[in-house]
């Protein structure tokens, strides 16, 4: 899978969390849970559905890097590989 | 013969919008079947019902705003006359309907075979009326074919001409169009804010409330959430919030008087623990839908519940039951940074339980002081129901449940 797809499959999985949001005016660089307003149910869903989509076990420890969409694109990326 | 009407969805609304028949003329359904969706001011609902029965007329139309109490549909029961043969499956065609096994879980509706069901985000939903794009010619690329606001924006940018085969249904009546299209949403967060206004304005006038308070050590709780989940795959992890409904729900075996209702004069006990989890929505405003039986189910369920139940209300597709059963309500404005939440109690409900942040403090325990996590938790409850000191046995209850978390 290719960083890009990596990177759709995050915008998909925060579209399913947070409908009502207009992912294009996210700033990928800074953290999701203020800009959407996420909660932890929020935060849960969005890590169990990366997890269910690309196969990735996510310790709860490394939540944190999961903080923003470029940082939860080179978690991703790095622990595929 | 059974009539389906306008659900009361909660104290708060007086009318809706049947927006989407789920059903048809002819089908079979269930007891708890979803069979259409309405749309109140605070969001879309899909609406069960509580007979079974064969669908025999349609009788409000899609788009319709209709007051509480009216009849939507009409139903043939098949309540067996004595000494006459139950009646025969009903001849019409269709796929036939598996026996559902029981108990019954509120099934995915299977897409009825005349009126075909339109999948689309709340989102996509509004943008469509609001630029006057007709679902039905829309491609999905949600789950399951789900419409979402990018599809309404590809399919205004480009005009399809693949769909526009499709035939007319001549049949709809023009007026069906106007009162069809959602209020936008200016004016739902306008009819949410009223809502709002009207049941907590009823509780304040009404409800005789007192408050109390606790705050309790969390740090056995928390300590041994983190080793729990360690061990846990990310599906099945566990937060917090987890443990504090499912010790509120244990804690209220224990004050029974304050799970339940004020009608009528009197207080009548909750049918079960039905936990109504208190999900402020981004657009504006709140909901707070009933996570049912939760003092029966595992710490693992309620956080399967709570997930999905949370991701439902996000996306619009609460169900009615979860509208209307809530016994008590839970709130965890913690989430927010607050220490401590003064409730006001959702009528005819009887008390409210709050959870604050949850927030290292100093403790002193034996003559020692340390840091520990903490959370404020507060009760709000109806004088007329029970008294303060049923209510701090309450408080009492959730504390000693939360220093056993492994007992959860």
């Amino acid at each position: 899978m290719s960083d890009d797809a990596i990177n759709d499959t995050v915008l998909e999985v925060l579209g399913r969390i947070a409908p009502e949001a207009d992912l294009g005016t996210i700033d990928p660089g800074e953290p999701l849970r203020e800009q959407l307003d996420l909660d932890s149910v929020d935060f849960l869903n969005f890590v169990i559905g990366l997890h269910e989509r690309l196969g990735i076990d996510i310790p709860e420890a490394d939540y944190g890097k999961l903080a923003s969409i470029d940082g939860a694109v080179a978690y991703l990326v790095a622990a595929r590989s | 013969m059974y009539e389906f009407r306008m659900p009361s969805l909660g104290a708060d609304m007086e009318a809706g919008t049947l927006s989407r028949w789920l059903v048809a003329p002819g089908d079979r359904v269930e007891r708890g079947d979803i069979v259409a969706v309405v749309e109140t001011v605070k969001s879309d609902i899909e609406v069960e019902i509580f007979h079974g029965g064969v669908v025999e007329e349609l009788l409000v139309r899609e788009g319709r705003e209709v007051p509480v109490g009216t009849p939507l549909a009409r139903l043939r029961t098949e309540v067996a006359e004595p000494g006459e043969a139950a009646e025969p499956a009903p001849p019409e065609a269709g796929p036939p309907a598996p026996a559902p096994p029981l108990p019954r879980v509120p099934a995915p509706v299977r897409a009825p075979p005349a009126t075909a069901r339109v999948h689309a985000s709340p989102v996509a939903r509004k943008m469509a009326a609001a630029l006057g794009v007709d679902l039905a010619t829309v491609e999905g690329s949600g789950a399951g074919g789900a419409i979402l606001k990018a599809d309404v924006e590809r399919a205004v940018q480009s005009p399809r001409k693949e769909k526009a085969a499709r035939p007319e249904r001549p049949e709809r009546p023009a007026e069906v169009a106007a009162p069809a299209s959602p209020p936008p949403a200016a004016e739902r967060a306008a009819g949410m804010r009223r809502a709002i206004a009207a049941a907590m304005a009823r509780s304040k006038r009404e409800i005789p409330h007192y408050y109390l308070a606790n705050t309790i050590d969390l740090s056995h709780a928390l300590g041994w959430l983190e080793r729990e989940n360690l061990a846990r795959p990310v599906t099945e992890r566990l937060l917090p919030a987890a443990l504090l409904l499912r010790a509120s729900a244990l804690a209220l075996h224990e004050v029974p008087e304050l799970n339940g209702f004020w009608q009528d004069d009197a207080f009548r006990p909750g049918p079960g623990v039905h936990l109504g989890v208190g999900i402020s929505l981004r657009g504006g405003g709140l909901v707070a839908p009933a996570l049912h039986d939760a003092d029966r189910k595992s710490l693992a369920e309620l956080m399967t519940a709570l997930r999905d139940l949370v991701q439902r209300a996000r996306a619009g597709r609460l169900r009615s039951s979860e509208l209307t059963d809530a016994t008590i309500t839970v709130t965890n404005l913690g989430e927010r940074g607050v220490e401590t939440v003064f409730g006001i109690i959702y009528p005819p409900q009887v008390a409210l339980v709050g959870f604050g942040t949850i927030v290292e403090r100093p403790w002193a325990e034996g003559g020692m002081v340390g840091a520990r996590p903490t959370v404020t938790a507060t009760l709000a409850a109806d004088h007329r129901a029970s008294d303060g000191h049923r209510g701090a046995l309450f408080l009492a209850a959730l504390d000693r449940l939360l220093q056993e978390p492994e007992a959860l």
